[in-house]
Order: structure tokens, then C-alpha cells, then sequence
């Protein structure tokens, strides 16, 4: 993979799903919740921004590419849904980026991305906990969130090194033991994103999100 | 959701080493972990601190107003190292 795709592809995980939360800004269920899915939000946008800036122009880069020219997993671009669903998707992506991020490249903005995905892991990772290990619908929703997304995580791990999938594993083993969730045993993968395979979900959040420059091209505060 | 599956805490932060743990709000969480989360999210997003607590704010005794009265003095500003002249060098008391 030529660097530039590397970086973009990359680039645009951390863009959608930073997107993805930040819908939930005003509809958090909890006001700390609010703050905290704003939070991680602005992180991933921040990685994004630099990775774009190395990749090329980060205005054209985020705004005036269409959905087939996205290289980003499925994963991430998968509707909020429920808390249940937007907890259980940020805590399977960021069990995979908090050790993808060590000592990846561009160094300066893997060390942010790693100090910041680590503790967006335990963040997702012990609300997991406190839904799966909590009311009988809590846990029913989580449950149903995990299966129905777990055939978008075979896609992170496609051209990466075996180690990180046994981390992955393991991460994700001792969470769900301790949520009580059921590991799914499905092992069909749904992948695409890489080579700009989207679901139908992209172009909802691209119209949005590009909309003002898509309107107003080179618009600026 | 509802106040007894995500009760009250009070949210103590030390701001730098050598400082006291400060009184800065309070967060709704479920347990204290949990709290610990929501305080770091809620009050420290702009580096201000180094360490952190949280309280179950069921766990405070508070003084009742309508005594207040009897239990506080009024003021009496004698009792106030108030008097001296600090040299600037002193800084920060």
C-alpha cells in the first residue's frame, strides 16, 4: 500500500467514527456521557486533521471526496444505533487502535493516538462492562450490538500483523468475560471499506458533513 | 436513567503536586470507576490536574443551615493574621 493510502485510510477511520459520536452531541444519555463521547469525538477528528495534513490538502481530503473515494472501514461508519451499539463499535475499534498506535508511524501523531486511544478503550470497554453485567435489557442490547457487529471486525485486521489480532482477541476475551457477553461464533466477515466498498451509511454521513463546503467551496470562518 | 442506578459523586481534583485536593462539582455515575471516568471527562479535559477523587455525595454530613447561628461565630477579623505586613517574597500564603 502506497504511503499516502496508508495514512488516508487511516486518516478516514479516525474522521467517520469522530463524526459518528459527535451526532451524539445534545442526545447523550447522560450529561457526562455527553462530554465524554464529545471528547473522544475531538481526539479522533484531531488525528484525522493530522494525518490528512500529511497525506495531502486536508480540506479536499475530508470535504470533496465522494463515498467510493473513502477508505475507511465498514466498522465505523455503522449507524450510532442504541448506546449499547455506539459503545460496543468504539470499543471494537479501539481495542484494535490502542495497540495498532504504539510505536506506528508518523511517530508524533501515533504517541497522541495511542495515549488518547487507550483510554478510549477503558472508556468503552468498562461501559461494556455496565452493560452487560447490568440489567437484563442492557445486557439483551449489548448482546445484540456485539453480533450484529461483529462481522465489520474481520476488515481491521486484513494486511496487519498476526500479533495484533491476538491482542485483539485477548482484549476483547476479557472484556466480554467480564460484561458476561457472549463471544459471537459467526465468522462471516463483511470487508470492502479498504478499497471504497461502503455500505449505504457513508453517503448519509458525507452529505452532511461536507454539505457546507460542497455548497459553498472554499468557505472559510 | 434513573438517580439510584447512577447516584451522586462529588468530584475532588489536586490541580498540581503539593496542593490540595479541591471540591470542583459533582458527576452521575454508577459506581465509582465509573465516576472516576466521568469526572476526568467532565472536569479535566484542559490538563487541570494530577490526581483525582471521587466521593459518594450520600457519604457527606452536612451542618444544618438553620444552625447556623449557633455553630459559627460572627466575624471577628482579630482573630485574622490579618494585621502583619507580608514582605512580596513571601508570595502565595
Amino acid at each position: 500500500m502506497a504511503e499516502s493510502e496508508r495514512l488516508l485510510a487511516l486518516a478516514d477511520d479516525a474522521l467517520i467514527l469522530g463524526h459518528r459520536l459527535s451526532e451524539w452531541t445534545g442526545h447523550a444519555p447522560l450529561l457526562e456521557e455527553e462530554m465524554a463521547l464529545g471528547n473522544i469525538a475531538l481526539d479522533l477528528i484531531g488525528t484525522a486533521r493530522g494525518l490528512y495534513q500529511r497525506a495531502g490538502d486536508e480540506d479536499r481530503l475530508a470535504y470533496h471526496r465522494d463515498a467510493p473515494e473513502f477508505r475507511n472501514l465498514l466498522l465505523v461508519e455503522q449507524p450510532n444505533g442504541d448506546f449499547a451499539q455506539t459503545i460496543v463499535r468504539q470499543f471494537l475499534y479501539s481495542a484494535f487502535a490502542a495497540p495498532f498506535w504504539q510505536g506506528a508511524e508518523p511517530a508524533d501523531i501515533a504517541a497522541e493516538a495511542a495515549r488518547q486511544s487507550a483510554y478510549h478503550l477503558r472508556h468503552a470497554g468498562e461501559w461494556l462492562v455496565r452493560l452487560g453485567d447490568g440489567t437484563e435489557e442492557s445486557h439483551r442490547r449489548a448482546q445484540a450490538a456485539l453480533d450484529g457487529l461483529w462481522m465489520y471486525t474481520g476488515e481491521m485486521f486484513e494486511d496487519r500483523p498476526a500479533p495484533l489480532r491476538a491482542q485483539w482477541d485477548e482484549t476483547v476475551d476479557r472484556t466480554l468475560a467480564r460484561a458476561a457477553l457472549a463471544r459471537p461464533q459467526s465468522t462471516y466477515m463483511q470487508s470492502g471499506g479498504r478499497r471504497g466498498r461502503h455500505s449505504e451509511h457513508l453517503g448519509y454521513i458525507l452529505a452532511e458533513m461536507q454539505f457546507l463546503q460542497r455548497a459553498y467551496p472554499g468557505a472559510t470562518w | 436513567m434513573t438517580e439510584t442506578l447512577t447516584p451522586l459523586w462529588e468530584v475532588f481534583i489536586r490541580a498540581r503536586t503539593g496542593l490540595a485536593h479541591r471540591h470542583v462539582g459533582s458527576v452521575h455515575a454508577a459506581d465509582a470507576e465509573m465516576a472516576l471516568q466521568a469526572a476526568r471527562d467532565t472536569y479535566t479535559r484542559r490538563d487541570e490536574g494530577v490526581s483525582l477523587w471521587v466521593v459518594p455525595s450520600a457519604a457527606i454530613t452536612a451542618s444544618d443551615p438553620a444552625e447556623e447561628a449557633t455553630l459559627f461565630e460572627p466575624a471577628k477579623p482579630y482573630r485574622h493574621p490579618s494585621f502583619y505586613v507580608l514582605p512580596d517574597e513571601v508570595g502565595d500564603m
